[in-house]
């Protein structure tokens, strides 16, 4: 019981975590990018652009910033044993995180945001650059920490006390699973920021907001979203392929493989399936094209979840070892699915965009503004499918999360924290996502910012 | 590098203590100093660039025990359970009341999320205070270092006290702050409020110096930081009648500084006490991670940690003016200069 709750709490917390923190990567990117352009050429639509995004990025950042704090805390909180046995390598990370980007995020937006008017045009501009890589930074650590749970590495057993021990912190640093799922994040993130910066002109355009200035967003959008879209796919591949090495179970419950294949087809849906139908049926199958995605093989093999079953209760002892293979199933297409769509709607707007029909074809800019909800999907599809498929592991391999959670916190602290953090957080999302509304849909002030071009931020105002 | 890293987590404490503290203080106090809007805001606009920045120093702190003592961390966080979900839920309504406030015209928003700001200012430096109390009081621990006790066991008289004690510091600071910082009315009320608490705080003070030299149980005189605690908190009396409104600030902030490291020094070489037997106290070394571990992260906050004391002391260096009426406003709206230019 205590397990599910702290389960369905950190799912739910670090989902809604991670709403906002791919928008805050993306959008201080992109914001840096428009400033840039604004401080080379000085053109005044790029400040407006500049103020404009900024505010949006701001409302998020708030966000993004105080349910991190949660997740930070939930480790010792709901998983005390967890922490206690692996602090002194998943910790390390985390520290990392806060000493050389977290910091440096904070300081710096405080500096960009109170600073139009008392820093250098250069200095102001270096100061979104520094909010820009604290976020990545920011990322990269969080990523490093959590491939070592997926792919665990650079450590030994300790003789004297059974646990493991951290010798080897460059290994931790180049974990294959941390390095292509870093690019992975990072590239997803730069995906859900252009989307967004995509929808707003989008919407702005087609309700004849200032297209002249509205246009080179969309521009600028487009022209980040289409190839982080299809890195993030090609990577994400291999990434598949790193996986269904360290985590075969992950691969093949992603497929809901339950006999060993090969070469090994991959279904576009299926219908039944789950943990307790094994023979569900699979409608369109694609021959070899699980063979290629789990092994990069024409004719690769992919152990089934079966023999995989036995060879891990051999291995670890009795249990059950095969992760949700109904989430694993359709959070794997829903990813995949969602980044295809968003792939196609980036080639279309791009085609536009060089044919100048952009501003010209209103069911474009109605579908790029909905399509701001797909990268949300496919976020939270991806960390379900690598997080849901390490179950039921905490630590692959070291460590089972049913022994992870706290055994000092009652059942009723864990459920009332889930209930408090549910209500808070949909009170926020709420908030969040009118003013994300509110301001998005305003009208680019006119003339002040050409007139004035260092006069601060109207918006940016407690 | 245990003792390091001992001594590195309190200056991280430290750190977020007194650079949150006069920022929890500002929240608390905005209304009643400010009174209207723009006196408000103005007193907002004080910290507005700075306290992000600032909270990540607990944030820091909480990571750096997870890394360097896990079983510091394991313990105390699931222990203290119950105050660290209102923690939680008084830091995120307060980071969010900074940022939303402004975003809407309407006196009713701005309202309900100045009534949250101050909720969330007074309630976070109370309970933090509380759980470091209870670190050196002691709270149920068993062999196996598990926390063994209620919500209840943490409310002794100690730690109430001692959050108590850090919040009125962080009033006296948060106003001795305004005052520095601000102009006009707002600034008159901030030194009339700091001179009406300033006595208080000073008592309240000394009761707590006392208190925790005699829950530490080490020796009979004062130890440097308890002393240093009183000293400020007189000091600052002092300064604040005298209108010398830096070094008030001064005073306070070594107030606030002396008093957690008071708690700190006592607790060392134990980071958590158990009441139930000395034999279960957490100490630096039944906690502490491996030495590689250590070592790691001890370059890494050696090369970092002057970094980031660089740059935050920089951005206060950046925003040293004084607020005045003609710029209430954040990145104040200060009045734009047409098409000129200007430099902090």
């Amino acid at each position: 019981m205590n397990v599910d709750l702290a389960r369905w709490q950190f799912a739910f917390t670090s989902v809604n975590h991670f709403f906002f923190v791919p928008v805050t990567i993306g959008l201080a990117f992109l914001t840096a990018l428009l400033q840039t352009a604004w401080y080379r050429g000085r053109r005044p639509e790029f400040l407006r652009l500049t103020r404009f995004f900024g505010t949006l990025l701001v409302i998020n950042v708030a966000i993004g910033v105080v349910t991190g704090l949660v997740q930070e805390f939930e480790f010792g909180m709901n998983w005390s044993a967890y922490s206690r046995l692996v602090g002194n390598i998943f910790g390390a990370p985390l520290a990392m995180e806060g000493l050389l980007a977290f910091f440096l995020e904070s300081t710096f937006l405080g500096l960009w945001l109170f600073g139009w008017d008392k820093l250098s045009r250069k200095v102001h501009l270096l100061t979104i650059w520094a909010v820009a890589v604290g976020s990545m930074l920011s990322a990269a650590f969080i990523l490093a920490a959590n491939s070592w749970m997926q792919h665990p590495v650079g450590y030994t057993i300790s003789k004297q006390t059974h646990q493991p021990q951290l010798n080897d912190i460059w290994a931790v640093l180049t974990n294959p699973v941390f390095v292509w799922g870093y690019a992975h994040v990072l590239l997803a993130s730069l995906v859900t920021g252009s989307a967004i910066m995509l929808a707003v002109s989008a919407w702005q355009l087609r309700r004849g907001g200032a297209a002249a200035v509205f246009t080179r967003s969309a521009r600028l959008a487009l022209s980040v979203l289409l190839p982080a879209m299809l890195f993030a796919m090609l990577i994400g591949s291999e990434l598949g392929v790193i996986e269904g090495r360290y985590q075969p179970m992950k691969i093949a419950a992603a497929e809901a493989q339950w006999t060993t294949c090969q070469p090994c087809s991959f279904s576009i849906f299926q219908i039944g399936g789950g943990n307790q139908d094994q023979t569900p049926t699979q409608i369109f199958a694609i021959p070899h094209l699980l063979s290629l995605l789990a092994t990069n093989h024409w004719d690769g093999k992919v152990t089934g979840l079966s023999p995989l079953q036995a060879q891990y209760s051999k291995k670890y002892g009795p249990g059950y070892y095969v992760p949700n293979v109904f989430i694993q199933y359709w959070s794997m297409r829903l990813m995949a699915y969602t980044a295809g769509l968003m792939l196609l709607v980036g080639a279309w707007g791009l085609w536009l965009l060089r044919r100048k029909k952009l501003t010209g074809s209103p069911l474009f800019l109605r579908i790029a503004t909905w399509a701001a909800a797909l990268p949300f999907l496919m976020n939270t599809a991806g960390w379900l499918l690598t997080e849901s498929g390490r179950q039921p592991w905490a630590v692959q391999g070291i460590l089972l999360t049913k022994n992870a959670v706290s055994p000092s916190v009652s059942t009723a602290a864990i459920a009332f924290s889930l209930a408090v953090f549910v209500a808070l957080y949909g009170v926020l999302g709420v908030v969040d996502l009118m003013l994300m509304l509110r301001y998005a849909r305003r009208e680019l002030p006119a003339q002040e910012a050409s007139q004035h071009p260092d006069a601060p931020m109207p918006a940016v105002q407690y | 590098m245990i003792p390091f890293w001992f001594i590195l987590i309190t200056i991280l404490w430290l750190g977020f203590f007194v650079l949150e503290g006069f920022d929890f203080g500002v929240g608390m106090l905005h209304r009643v100093i400010g009174r209207d809007e723009a006196g408000s805001r103005m007193a907002i606009n004080t910290i507005g660039p700075l306290w992000d920045g600032n909270e990540v120093w607990l944030i820091v702190a909480a990571a750096a025990m997870f890394a360097a003592f896990p079983g510091w961390y394991a313990t105390m966080f699931s222990g203290f359970y119950i105050a660290l979900v209102l923690l939680l839920v008084a830091l995120i309504v307060r980071g969010i009341s900074f940022e939303y406030r402004g975003k809407r015209e309407s006196p009713r928003w701005r309202r309900n999320w100045d009534r949250l700001m101050v909720a969330g200012s007074l309630l976070a430096p109370l309970l933090i205070g509380v759980a470091l109390g209870d670190l050196l009081h002691g709270v149920p621990i068993n062999a196996s270092q598990e926390f063994t006790g209620s919500l209840l066991s943490l409310l002794q008289p100690y730690a109430i006290y001692t959050g108590i004690t850090l919040t009125a510091i962080c009033v006296l600071q948060g106003a001795t702050f305004l005052a520095l910082k601000t102009a006009g009315d707002v600034r008159d009320r901030a030194g009339r409020l700091s001179r009406r608490v300033a006595p208080v705080t000073a008592v309240a003070v000394l009761a707590f110096a006392s208190w925790t030299h005699v829950t530490a149980g080490k020796g009979a005189l004062l130890s440097p930081a308890e002393f240093a605690a009183v000293i400020g908190a007189v000091a600052a009396t002092w300064f604040v009648h005298d209108r010398r409104e830096g070094w008030a600030f001064t005073a306070t902030t070594v107030t606030m500084a002396a008093s957690v490291l008071s708690i700190f020094v006592g607790l060392y070489p134990r980071v958590m006490v158990s009441s139930t037997s000395p034999a279960f106290d957490l100490t630096v070394h039944n906690t502490a991670s491996g030495s590689y571990a250590l070592g790691v992260m001890t370059v890494v906050a050696v090369i970092a940690l002057p970094f980031v004391l660089a740059y935050q002391a920089w951005s206060y260096y950046v925003f040293r003016r004084r607020l005045t009426a003609s710029s209430p406003r954040p990145g104040p709206p200060a009045p734009a200069r047409p098409g000129g230019r200007s430099r902090g």
